[in-house]
């Protein structure tokens, strides 16, 4: 049911992006993917969007606007805030993962250098949020942010 | 770790309590399972500063008492308990039990399968995932320590 909506990856590393996406691609799986280098474009492109990608998977150290700053964005917002976002890092900082969850994160991956074990992660994440039920929220253009 | 966080199961049908801990045990999950069979239970449990706060919730919606959605909003307005991450198990297919769960913040929401090996696969997906996030543990599992 998940299976066409976008992911939208949002990472300023332009070598975990790639691999992101390679890791995808290898898993053969048909989601668009997104991908946006900091928070604030982020933000512009899911007020002008129709249709909301199914997971957000965020890195946590950006310019501009951080990870846990966008968090803070989208859980304020009453129809952006069911899309579930899956902070993906290399920091194994345990504040940081109860700071995420407390935005409302709900997942917390850390990124392996291995890109077997990358690839795992990826495939976990979406096998598991495929799984997931989702509520059919009906979005209209102009009322998101 | 030393010490496993457990794994909070809520919920009122002792035979589907019974099923989920023994998924959990057929998967080698080494944390250890608290079973609550009602919101209030749970919300007591929870709230007493002597017990282990939990690595994760499985929440049944349906329950006397205190329902799911109940002990949610209560939780997610608790500074000690809002960071766990709640994983709503249940039959309901309805439309507003999806939007005014993941409105509070659930971090899945899964349909329990009647067919045990179809639960079983469910589960081991549940699992793996939090295992990924260093929440859950299993026995002889090592590609935790390895990231």
């Amino acid at each position: 049911m998940n299976e066409l909506k976008p992911i939208l990856l949002i990472e300023d590393d332009s070598v975990d992006a790639m691999t992101v996406k390679r890791a995808i691609r290898d898993l053969h799986l048909t989601n668009q993917i997104i991908h946006l280098t900091n928070g604030e474009e982020a933000v512009k492109y899911l007020a002008h969007i129709s249709e909301k990608p199914f997971v957000i998977l965020l890195d946590l150290n950006m310019p501009r606007m951080t990870g846990l700053e966008f968090l803070k964005t989208i859980k304020a917002n009453e129809i952006l805030k069911t899309i579930p976002i899956i902070v993906l890092t290399t920091s194994k900082e345990r504040q940081d993962v109860m700071e995420s969850f407390d935005l409302g994160a709900v997942g917390y991956m850390t990124k392996p250098v291995d890109y077997t074990k990358f690839t795992e992660v990826i495939n976990t994440i979406i096998i598991y949020w495929n799984l997931s039920e989702a509520p059919k929220s009906v979005i209209t253009a102009n009322d998101k942010i | 770790m030393a010490l496993l966080k457990p794994i909070l199961l809520v919920e009122d049908d002792l035979v589907d309590a019974s099923t989920a801990q023994q998924a959990l045990e057929d998967l080698r999950v080494r944390n250890p399972v608290i079973h609550k069979t009602d919101g209030e239970d749970a919300l007591e449990y929870l709230q007493n500063p002597d017990n282990p706060i939990p690595a994760i919730i499985l929440l049944d919606l349906n329950m006397p008492k205190i329902s799911g959605i109940d002990l949610l909003e209560v939780l997610k307005k608790d500074p000690q308990l809002q960071h766990i991450p709640i994983v709503v198990l249940t039959v309901s297919k309805y439309e507003q039990d999806k939007l005014d769960t993941f409105d509070l913040g659930i971090a899945g929401y899964v349909i329990k399968a009647v067919d045990y090996d179809e639960f079983l696969r469910t589960m081991d997906i549940i699992v793996r995932y939090w295992i990924w996030n260093g929440l859950l543990e299993k026995e002889r599992e090592t590609q935790n320590a390895e990231l």
